[in-house]
């Protein structure tokens, strides 16, 4: 007897599916595994894992956070990027922060929760501000200027919310009242600027609703090219990212070699040598490995601890 | 080296190399689909699936097999997933949830790979190698099998058939995809994407400042190289190929790009071949190269500019970039990934310049024919040439043409119906999420960028690309729903269409080309099919456009 045609087409599509999955889904990737074990393949095959001091430490693609137990940076060690994996450098949990380039406004916390030494769930820094909150902390860490545009001077983003009757390009010339978004009464003393167009600009209060305001970012005076490098204020894409720029090597030397006690130019020389360039000269980026570099640092310049 | 001659470089060697394999991979793919013999390896996979490997089949046939096979894939994907915690290199995850089983069986087999899962903590090895990796192949090689479909009603003259599917299926999956894959895996794991199976547990290492640290593992090289050789694009990790172990070096990067491109470029060859002329494979190829660089060259532009608040403060793009690529780099995958039904990302495009960010959209709203999908690309591209015939034939009172089969009303409702299907999906599928609580709740940012994650989202399912504006929450029931449905539709009824559209091709004879035939091998011919899909793309899209990155990037 025969069987109808669809349910025999059926039939066919089960078994090419069951046959191509033994071929393409069991052999091929048994068969790449297989060739990965080639000397030379296999350690980069296994995790290209590093050693020191006799131990696994790590795999020289995978960042790692050199901070302590609070999270503060070891003065001893250079610093990876800022990371949105888990914690910082968690590889089961990759992941980038996904924030836009117009993403400038917090969410403030309740006062009331934080006064209890609480954190406050809802709340959330922009991207903005977190730009900025991390230049200053690294300025203040590197003893170097950790200005930006559009940042105030404790760290936030300098933005206003800008009332008032609007003209037919969207501005507001005549404005009836100024609030510092990202400023939070109680937590900051005084604005970054105490008047914008003739009007005494406020602290933003808890729970009052600024979305009628017009949303101005302010500039301000600081420098173009900021003395700490773009990456180390952005987190990666997959917040693993296993190296640092050699500019913000090079600002972190002075801080590194100070709390290991030896000179600037030694450690300068150790950066160098852990420089790696553009791949046949203009693929990618130059770069530095963090990892690589701290165990070369332990190695040479030993700290007690 | 300045980072925009660095940058630029980058372009050059990778249209250098695809313009160097053009021919030869072309050639061979020309033989692979049109030569009678079969290996005794492939008599072998004949009879075990049953097929008899010459005989030809209708559109219609050939139709209903492409649609029984995504079928069974979506259902053994389901299943196989809904399973997993019983089966064999678990790393001990739960079963995925329906929703999402749903969502991830269909964007696998429809060739989108959009995730709303994360890898490392959802999928055990197996599924991963056996199930997804398996469909990235497969979902691949279908598309190939329609595009050839296609070009054969294309050559074939007063002929009911196109091929037989099973045959083109398996030589698509074993002649092509399965050699340069395995090549590529090699290289791939000599960059330092790993091959092991390993659990996240067995390697917890304490790094020098003393924290634990679990390395992953994983069948990745394997998997990585098919993702973009089948412009798949699914991750096996959640950063996908930011993911050191996914794309560990700049040259891997370059590499994922090459293999991205290859065989959408390569195969307007083949067409060129099985037609009888070159030229108009190189016209087609002129196209899409065309459209290619402009728009890759712009998502560079816009990403070394950083305009925007948030990168000016920065002084560069470098939000949701990796280090080793750069942002040049990283703009040029950007835009590859686009381009394509790709939709793997090696930086995050939801962070990127509001204008640079658009540039991806529009990548994928144009209908991703430059160079498209694997297959996918070369019949979106023949059914745009065909509407240009159509849209130059009314301008100067004629009959279209195309290779001498004439564009009648029929084969033009084909196309328009092939054309309209994803705009309905994308602006449909937008409007209704907006307009809905839980369409509304997943957004991550506010404001205009907030709705291009949404616009985003529908573009790249109903269009089967896979990448994301990624703040977006999508792994809710309504999310893994709705776009599970726009991928589905927007795969299988533009293949239903294109495949009707060369059945009806093929039962035509071919008029001989005269004085007022448009010759579809010059240049007025690609610089004319080049703006009937921008501008189609254009009338379709702008007003979307504007309420989302133009809103958001166009200030003082």
């Amino acid at each position: 007897m025969r069987m109808p045609i669809w349910i025999r087409r059926h039939l066919a599509a089960a078994r090419a599916l069951l046959v191509l999955t033994v071929l393409l889904g069991l052999a091929y990737p048994l068969a790449v595994f297989a060739v990965a074990q080639l000397p030379g393949l296999n350690d980069k095959a296994r995790g290209s894992y590093v050693t020191a001091g006799g131990r696994t430490v790590g795999s020289a693609l995978i960042g790692q956070s050199f901070t302590d137990s609070r999270g503060n940076p070891l003065k001893r060690y250079f610093q990876s990027r800022p990371s949105n994996a888990g914690d910082g450098y968690d590889p089961t949990a990759t992941a980038a922060s996904n924030l836009g380039p117009e993403d400038i406004v917090d969410t403030l916390p309740d006062p009331a929760l934080l006064a209890a030494g609480k954190q406050d769930e809802n709340a959330s820094q922009s991207l903005l501000t977190q730009v900025c909150a991390r230049s200053k902390a690294i300025g203040e860490l590197e003893g170097a200027d950790g200005s930006r545009p559009f940042c105030t001077p404790s760290g936030v983003g300098a933005v206003l919310a800008v009332f008032g009757s609007r003209t037919a390009t969207g501005d507001v010339p005549h404005p009836t009242r100024v609030v510092s978004l990202n400023e939070q009464e109680g937590v900051v003393k005084a604005p970054f600027v105490a008047a914008y167009k003739g009007v005494r600009v406020e602290l933003a209060r808890y729970g009052e609703d600024y979305a009628k305001g017009l949303v101005v970012p302010i500039k301000g005076r600081a420098p173009a090219r900021p003395a700490v490098p773009a990456d180390a204020v952005t987190a990666s894409g997959s917040g693993l990212d296993p190296h640092i720029s050699p500019a913000y090597a090079h600002l972190q030397a002075t801080r590194v070699a100070a709390a290991r006690g030896v000179p600037v130019a030694d450690v300068e020389r150790l950066i160098a040598s852990n420089e790696e360039g553009r791949t046949l000269g203009f693929m990618g980026e130059p770069v530095v490995n963090v990892l690589k570099l701290n165990i070369a640092l332990d190695a040479r310049y030993p700290t007690r601890q | 080296m300045s980072d925009t001659l660095a940058g630029a470089l980058f372009i050059g060697s990778l249209v250098l190399v695809l313009a160097v394999v053009y021919r030869p991979l072309g050639d061979y793919m020309y033989r692979v689909y049109g030569g009678t013999r079969h290996s005794r390896a492939e008599r072998v996979l004949y009879r075990l699936i049953g097929a008899r490997p010459d005989a030809e089949q209708t559109w219609a046939e050939y139709a209903r097999s492409v649609l029984a096979f995504s079928v069974a894939g979506v259902l053994f994907l389901y299943a196989f997933q809904r399973v997993q915690n019983h089966l064999l290199l678990s790393l001990g995850f739960d079963p995925v949830k329906p929703d999402q089983a749903w969502n991830t069986a269909v964007s696998f087999v429809t060739n989108t790979n959009w995730q709303s899962y994360s890898g490392e903590s959802t999928m055990g090895h197996l599924v991963q190698m056996a199930g997804l990796a398996v469909q990235n192949f497969v979902s691949a090689a279908v598309g190939m099998a329609v595009a050839m479909a296609l070009v054969r009603g294309l050559a074939r003259e007063r002929n009911r058939y196109l091929g037989n599917f099973w045959t083109d299926l398996v030589r698509g999956s074993v002649r092509i995809l399965l050699p340069i894959a395995f090549a590529g895996a090699v290289l791939l794991v000599a960059g330092g994407v790993v091959q092991n199976f390993a659990n996240a547990d067995d390697h917890v290492v304490t790094t020098i400042a003393g924290h634990r640290q679990a390395i992953p593992g994983g069948p990745v090289a394997s998997q990585e190289v098919i993702k973009e050789l089948g412009t798949n694009g699914g991750g096996f990790y959640n950063a996908n190929s930011a993911h050191p172990f996914e794309n560990g070096t700049a040259w891997t990067n370059w590499l994922e790009i090459v293999l991205i491109l290859v065989i959408p470029f390569a195969l307007c060859r083949t067409f060129g071949r099985i037609v009888g002329q070159n030229r108009q494979g190189y016209a087609i190829a002129g196209v899409m190269a065309t459209i290619a660089i402009a728009c890759v060259v712009l998502v560079n532009v816009f990403q070394l500019a950083h305009h925007g608040t948030v990168p000016t403060a920065v002084g560069a793009s470098t939000e949701g970039v990796e280090n080793r690529f750069g942002v040049a780099d990283s703009a040029t995958f950007a835009g590859a990934t686009t381009l394509t039904s790709t939709g793997a990302v090696d930086s995050f495009h939801d962070s990127y310049t509001s204008l640079g960010g658009m540039m991806t959209l529009f990548g994928m709203m144009l209908g991703e024919v430059a160079p498209g999908g694997v297959g996918s690309g070369l019949y979106g591209m023949l059914v745009l040439a065909v509407i240009t015939v159509f849209v130059a034939g009314l301008m100067v009172g004629r009959t279209p043409e195309y290779l001498g089969k004439r564009i009648g009303s029929r084969e033009i409702k084909f196309a328009a119906l092939y054309f309209l299907i994803t705009p309905m999906l994308v602006l449909a599928g937008t409007a209704v999420a907006m307009a809905t609580g839980s369409g509304r709740a997943a957004m991550l940012n506010r404001g205009p960028h907030g709705l291009s994650e949404v616009l985003y989202a529908f573009t790249s399912a109903s269009n089967n690309n896979g990448s994301a504006f990624a703040g977006v929450t999508v792994n809710t029931v309504w999310y893994d729903t709705a776009l599970g449905l726009c991928m589905a539709f927007g795969r299988f009824l533009p293949i239903v269409f294109v495949l009707a559209l060369a059945g009806s091709l093929a039962r035509q004879g071919r008029a001989p080309a005269s004085e007022g035939t448009l010759p579809t091998h010059r240049p007025q011919f690609v610089g004319m099919v080049v703006g009937v899909t921008v501008v189609l793309v254009a009338l379709t899209f702008l007003p979307a456009l504007a309420l989302g990155p133009l809103a958001e990037g166009i200030h003082s």
